[in-house]
């Protein structure tokens, strides 16, 4: 038993370690796109057509039809899909939580439309809701990121509600109840520091799911405005030439896969550090 | 009993309620359907005529009579003409459902078949080698965009091998890729899932009384622990149908598999707004007619369930 924890321990450390330099390295890659490849992912080079991957040191990741360089184009790319990622789980961490805290404190009517909300949401999966609202309001790069707060924010009232509920009978919060306090800071003072835990685990979790959504949505042509360099809509142009070219599929994809397995990772290992009873594993 | 069946029913029967209204309200939303119509026609069309045309269509209703309108139509299996082919939509959804869900039942059956023995594998051995490569598997797994797989798989075997045919529904063969690249992700969840109930069934009291009486391990594992959690796996594996049907309408675009996403995603491109209407609306249906069903099934197996 003792030699099987230790392994497990070992290989905590070894998944934080992967999942935090993977994660880093590709973040300033992308951050700092402009400066490596100076308006790299729009040049132009057609003497450079459909250059191989690994052939030459100019483009390590090869060059696609138009010439364009492919590994500039992935990292430039990847701004969208960070952007979107993490802008949508701000909103949706803020309103999910908001009113998880209030249906889970007061109970009662908010609570019931609550959990009907989270009935409609599993019944209407993401990429239904995406069809419908983008045949009404057209693909954009705010629309993806307000359809994204408005799918996944149920997750968090989920959670944080599933937290209050067995929180609001704990003798800090009865007692602070007797004395007099306010209801408002109750919930912002005394319940919301002890579910922040999950809540950002559930975050790290969630930005990948969110980039792995913002990316098929852009790759079906719902999302993001396709001259926007962007990974979902680098593969949606290879796949037009998936015979000639195969390396524009594969380095798009090979970014996304390792950017969302570098924040699963962190999230794995957060959740054993910050919520060792597995709160936020539950869909 | 009862109770606890009227109560999930009627809240099915919420969901459906504001699915459909919220569906039929914004496909009135992108604008006028008469116009619409013509749209694509070219030359000048008169007031009368989309007057005409908007009584045929009974567009010219108010919301509520259009949306009671649609559910009769629901119902008698009526509804309405595809925009772009002039098909009665019931024919389109009944021509594409069948792929779709043949897709979903071979999709679910790979998963639980690689799962369990899986997650069972993990949960005997916690701790030591094969979890933790079982658990390495399971976490690239769900970090795989699902179309990209689909794309390497078609690279692969029709690119390169030449094994397989790279879209459409020819065969057994056309199966095999959009099956695999499903099966292979809904596993890496499920791995997890069944790994957790494993572990939480091996601690309880009958597992070692099976083990103190001599049964061999296989016997324990397979037909004394599964068994148990076998209810709670049933659940998420129920739960999961809504999520797996969204990934598949994604695969389908990528394999030009005839199915309901291949549909639906072609009325978005010709905002054929009946076909959109028709095929979301069914597609919730079956995500709350599985959902109801396996709700079901665990308060009748399950007294504990109906008392919360």
């Amino acid at each position: 038993m003792a030699t099987a924890t230790a392994r497990r321990a070992r290989f905590n450390n070894l998944e934080f370690i992967l999942g935090a330099v993977l994660t880093t390295l590709i973040v300033l890659g992308v951050l700092f796109s402009d400066v490596l490849f100076p308006g790299g992912a729009a040049k132009v080079d057609l003497a450079a057509r459909l250059t191989r991957p690994f052939t030459s040191l100019a483009h390590p990741f090869g060059t696609d039809p138009l010439g364009r360089d492919v590994l500039a184009r992935v990292l430039a790319g990847g701004k969208v899909s960070l952007l979107v990622g993490v802008v949508s789980v701000i909103g949706a961490v803020i309103l999910g939580t908001v009113l998880g805290l209030v249906a889970g404190y007061y109970r009662g009517f908010w609570d019931m439309l609550l959990m009907r909300f989270a009935d409609i949401q599993l019944a209407m999966p993401f990429i239904l809701l995406a069809m419908t609202f983008v045949a009404i309001v057209g693909p954009s790069l705010t629309n993806t990121i307000f359809l994204l707060i408005i799918s996944e924010w149920v997750k968090y009232a989920r959670l944080v509600r599933g937290q209050v509920l067995s929180l609001r009978e704990r003798e800090f919060i009865l007692s602070a109840k007797a004395i007099g306090v306010s209801n408002f800071r109750i919930i912002f003072q005394h319940l919301l520091p002890n579910l922040l835990g999950p809540v950002i685990v559930l975050m790290t979790l969630n930005v990948a799911n969110n980039i792995l959504l913002e990316s098929s949505l852009t790759f079906l042509g719902l999302g993001i405005d396709p001259t926007t360099p962007s990974w979902g809509g680098m593969l949606a142009d290879g796949r037009t030439y998936l015979q000639t070219a195969w390396w524009v599929s594969v380095f798009p994809g090979l970014a996304i896969l390792l950017t969302v397995l570098g924040l699963n990772l962190l999230g794995d290992w957060l959740r054993d550090t910050l919520d060792p009873s597995g709160r936020s594993s539950r869909p | 009993m009862a109770r606890y069946l009227l109560k999930r029913i009627l809240q099915a029967v919420f969901v459906v309620i504001v699915i459909t209204l919220f569906v039929s309200y914004a496909v009135r939303l992108t604008g006028d359907p008469a116009v619409m119509m013509f749209a694509g026609g070219g030359g000048s069309v008169s007031e009368a005529d989309l007057e005409r045309v908007r009584a045929a269509l009974g567009t010219d209703k108010p919301f509520y009579q259009q949306y009671l309108a649609f559910l009769h139509g629901l119902l008698t299996l009526d509804l309405g003409r595809s925009f772009a082919s002039g098909a009665p939509v019931s024919n389109l959804i009944a021509a594409a459902a069948p792929s779709t869900l043949k897709l979903a039942f071979v999709s679910m059956l790979i998963s639980i078949v690689m799962s369990i023995p899986l997650g069972i594998w993990a949960a005997v051995s916690k701790g030591k080698a094969a979890d933790q490569i079982i658990r390495i598997f399971s976490l690239v797994g769900v970090s795989f965009p699902n179309f990209w797989l689909a794309t390497m798989l078609v690279l692969l075997f029709s690119i390169f091998l030449g094994l397989l045919p790279p879209s459409g529904m020819v065969g057994f063969e056309s199966y095999i890729m959009p099956t695999l690249t499903m099966g292979v992700i809904l596993t890496a969840t499920n791995v997890r899932l069944v790994r957790t109930a494993m572990l939480e069934t091996l601690q309880s009291q009958y597992v070692m009384v099976a083990r103190a009486k001599g049964l061999s391990e296989r016997r324990v594992l397979y037909k004394h622990a599964l068994r148990n959690c076998a209810i709670p796996l049933i659940t998420y594996f129920g739960l999961q149908f809504g999520g797996m049907l969204g990934g598949l309408v994604v695969i389908e675009k990528v394999f030009s598999w005839p199915g309901l996403g291949t549909l639906a995603f072609d009325a978005v491109n010709a905002r054929d707004y009946p076909v959109l209407q028709a095929v979301i609306t069914v597609l919730a249906l079956l995500i709350v007619g599985v959902n109801l069903i396996v709700d079901i099934a665990y308060g009748l197996v399950d007294p504990r369930i109906r008392l919360e």
